[in-house]
């Protein structure tokens, strides 16, 4: 089976050229201005061909909260955010803290066969900040990566056998950075804002203290530590540091963080909580920034579907969390339409660098013998973001019936078409 | 122009006007309380619903007592006998006694915002009686009738609040509004309780002394102590008293004609001595629940008849 896509600008991360794709199975078998014959041909004229993107970090709720959304709809949500590699966080119900789980998981995304599911597993039994997993069995059995995300590891120590013992087995540590002794039961960040809503903050000391902490730990261990969804400038400057002196660090960022602001909650609406919460427009900046000068390795969307019972409610009882997917691509185009990061940059946080990270040597270009994940992009489409789009079994996004610009319009997983706007087709 | 909205959420959301409109009508409300037969036919029939989701006895009853004034049918409920206790939602809860034909709904809650959220949800009128550490507006208008029957205006005031301002509702609607007014607005309380407070844009007093000298009024906030869990909790009630009390010593650094207020109920000895809260020269706490009532029945018959476009 032969599929050509002609017509189309191919944007990698280091360069944008014009010509045809030939897929034969699930490999791009040639780049070429030739215009050979296939079995499928896709015009992509006026379109940006793109390679996957791959998502290092988001909740699937499966098992356990499948009412939110599950492997199955968060594949689809994925395809239709252009999305063809996801690694979903461990913190459900039970925990993915055995290699049972990780190959029940993997095994669900493969049968239906939209995404790769790269299952990111606990890094403590539980998820209670105790023992450390089975990582190396885990690694065997498909886990990229280990995380209590959700949850920080508080304990120094537990921390610094988590980095030795992954780096041992060729693996990496994300941490979702918090120092819950600064908690104060928060809900949205510590300031001016917080402070006029009467709505206890989170300081953001609270995520740099921690970050601070894991790059020392980085630095006693050779381990390596990924940081989750940066939110604050400090952060940014701290990790900045830590790359100049060579330790073990890398770090992403989520569009939320570099689009919104505190302001957003002026009207106490549930869709704009999350955590790390949104910060002041000086981190916004600071995000952008980080973007643009390399300091931020990977955008990554923390989609956290929520049900609508949980969501809208009382702004300190509703569930901290957005969804992402769908909003990956218009959000990271605002940037290229705002001159923050080229389009070739964007490629690389959302593709090469997380294909990097985790260690897959067969995507995040187009290219001759890499597998073929490709993502087409319509960046001047314009839309409504409605419920019928949304593939989520949850509703929880601030952009929901709203207008956006930019879309997967198509999306290939190993060279079969998996989503065509707006439907998933594979 | 009069007020026009069908809730009162924030005093952020009331002119000048609004709140004479509010005074004035309190004003004949509070005579009409001095008769024999305290009543005003305007709500007969009407549902008024006092939803409490947090406890508290003076706001509810102060609010009891101006609905039954107006001949409205009264009803408590409560969250110690209520479903949100068995997990039921909020807004299903609103919803649910909404579906017997209520009409306004008095709304104590511990959620910030909440007021706003059911608002938003519900034809019927909402009336905030504090929601979280957010807002308490019909305390703030209270507090305002009796400045303003002392001073008999708002012209060239000051007034200063001292206490627990971060977890203050009181302290919010208060500053909103007198900004509003025109009026000087100064705020003093233990450094963990004045974090980031200058995004109220009020003067920020150093000591007691600076914060009590040059007033003409003084409103001493309740610590909330139940509203600062997972904090690191202040040293002593003796220390508190010691910085941040008003005591009669204290109070010879105030203005000769300076009144005090208090949102109740007072810790004695604590944020207010007796000397100072039972002096009856300054201490207005009692004309404060006086003029509570007339207050939340200007209220109630404003957003009533807005509601039904009177
Ligand atoms: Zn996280």
């Amino acid at each position: 089976m032969k599929t050509l896509i002609k017509n189309g600008t191919i944007i990698n991360a280091n360069e944008s050229k014009k010509a045809n794709i030939l897929i034969q199975d699930d490999k791009i078998i040639s780049i070429t201005t030739d215009e050979p014959s296939a079995d499928i041909v896709i015009d992509a004229n006026g379109k940006l061909v793109m390679p996957g993107l791959i998502d290092i970090h988001v909740h699937f709720r499966d098992p356990g909260f499948e009412y939110k959304d599950d492997i199955i709809t968060g594949s689809q949500t994925a395809v239709a955010g252009g999305v063809t590699a996801c690694c979903p966080m461990a913190n459900t119900n039970p925990v993915n803290d055995n290699a049972t789980i990780t190959r029940d998981m993997i095994e669900k995304a493969k049968k239906r066969g939209l995404i790769d599911l790269m299952p990111i597993g606990a890094i403590t039994k539980g998820m209670k900040g105790g023992g450390i997993t089975e990582m190396g069995e885990m690694s065997e059995a498909g886990c990229v990566a280990f995380s209590d995300d959700g949850l920080p590891v508080s304990s120094s120590d537990v921390m610094r056998a988590a980095l030795e013992y992954s780096a041992f087995h060729g693996s990496f540590i994300i941490n979702h950075s918090q120092d819950c002794s600064l908690c104060r039961n928060g809900h949205m960040n510590e300031g001016l804002m917080s402070m006029k809503l009467g709505i206890k903050g989170m300081p953001r000391e609270q995520e740099e203290i921690m970050i601070s902490r894991d790059m020392l730990l980085a630095k006693l261990t050779g381990g390596h530590i990924h940081i989750a969804h940066v939110s604050s400038a400090w952060s940014l400057k701290l990790i900045e540091t830590a790359k100049k002196e060579g330790i073990n660090i890398t770090c992403e960022v989520c569009p939320h963080h570099f689009t919104f602001d505190e302001s957003e909650l002026e009207n106490y609406d549930t869709n704009y909580k999350m955590s790390p919460p949104l910060r002041t427009k000086a981190d916004v900046e600071a995000m952008r920034d980080g973007l643009k000068n390399g300091v931020i390795d990977i955008i990554c969307t923390d989609h956290a579907p929520h049900h609508n019972d949980e969501k809208q409610r009382e702004f300190d009882k509703a569930p901290f969390g957005i969804l992402g997917l769908q909003t990956l691509i218009p959000l990271t185009l605002n940037l290229v339409r705002d001159g923050v990061i080229s389009l070739n940059k964007m490629v690389e946080l959302t593709s090469l660098n997380p294909a990097k990270l985790l260690k897959l040597n067969d995507r995040g270009v187009i290219a001759e013998g890499y597998l073929a994940d490709i993502t087409i992009v319509d960046p001047d489409f314009e839309y409504l973001y409605d419920e019928k789009l949304n593939k989520s079994k949850s509703q929880n996004s601030p952009l929901l019936g709203k207008k956006l610009k930019g879309a997967a319009i198509k999306t290939i997983k190993s060279g079969r078409l998996v989503y065509d706007f707006p439907n998933v087709v594979a | 122009m009069a007020y026009s909205k069908k809730d009162l959420i924030s005093t952020k959301d009331l002119t000048t006007e609004d709140i004479y409109q509010i005074l004035n009508l309190a004003k004949d409300y509070k005579n009409l309380n001095l008769q024999n037969e305290k009543k005003s036919p305007l709500l007969k029939g009407v549902t008024v619903v006092n939803s409490f989701f947090e406890n508290s006895t003076r706001t509810r009853t102060s609010f009891e007592i101006a609905a039954k004034r107006l001949s409205s049918d009264a009803i408590n409920f409560t969250a110690s006998n209520s479903s949100t206790n068995k997990g039921e939602t909020l807004i299903d809860t609103i919803k649910n006694i909404e579906s017997m034909q209520t009409d306004i709904f008095i709304m104590r809650h511990s959620s910030s915002g909440a007021a706003q959220f059911v608002a938003s949800r519900t034809p019927s009128c909402v009336i905030n009686a504090g929601d979280g550490c957010n807002e308490h507006p019909t305390q703030a208008l209270l507090d305002l009738f009796t400045i303003h029957e002392k001073f008999g205006s708002f012209n060239n005031l000051t007034v200063s609040i001292i206490g627990d301002i971060a977890h203050s509702r009181v302290a919010r609607s208060n500053i909103y509004a007198m900004q509003t007014l025109g009026i000087k607005v100064k705020l003093f309380g233990p450094p963990q309780m004045m974090q980031y407070t200058k995004v109220f844009g009020c003067e920020i007093c150093k000591d007691m002394d600076e914060a009590v000298s040059g007033s003409d009024a003084i409103i001493m906030l309740r610590i909330q102590l139940e509203r600062s869990d997972d904090e690191t909790p202040f040293p002593s009630i003796r220390e508190y008293c010691r910085y941040f009390g008003l005591s009669k010593t204290r109070m010879q650094k105030a203005k000769e004609n300076v009144i005090i207020l208090h949102p109740g109920p007072i810790n004695r000895g604590v944020e207010l001595n007796s000397d100072v809260a039972d002096d009856p020269r300054i201490s207005t706490i009692l004309s404060q629940v006086e003029n509570g009532v007339a207050v939340r029945m200007a209220i109630l018959d404003i957003v009533y008849k807005n509601l039904k476009g009177l």
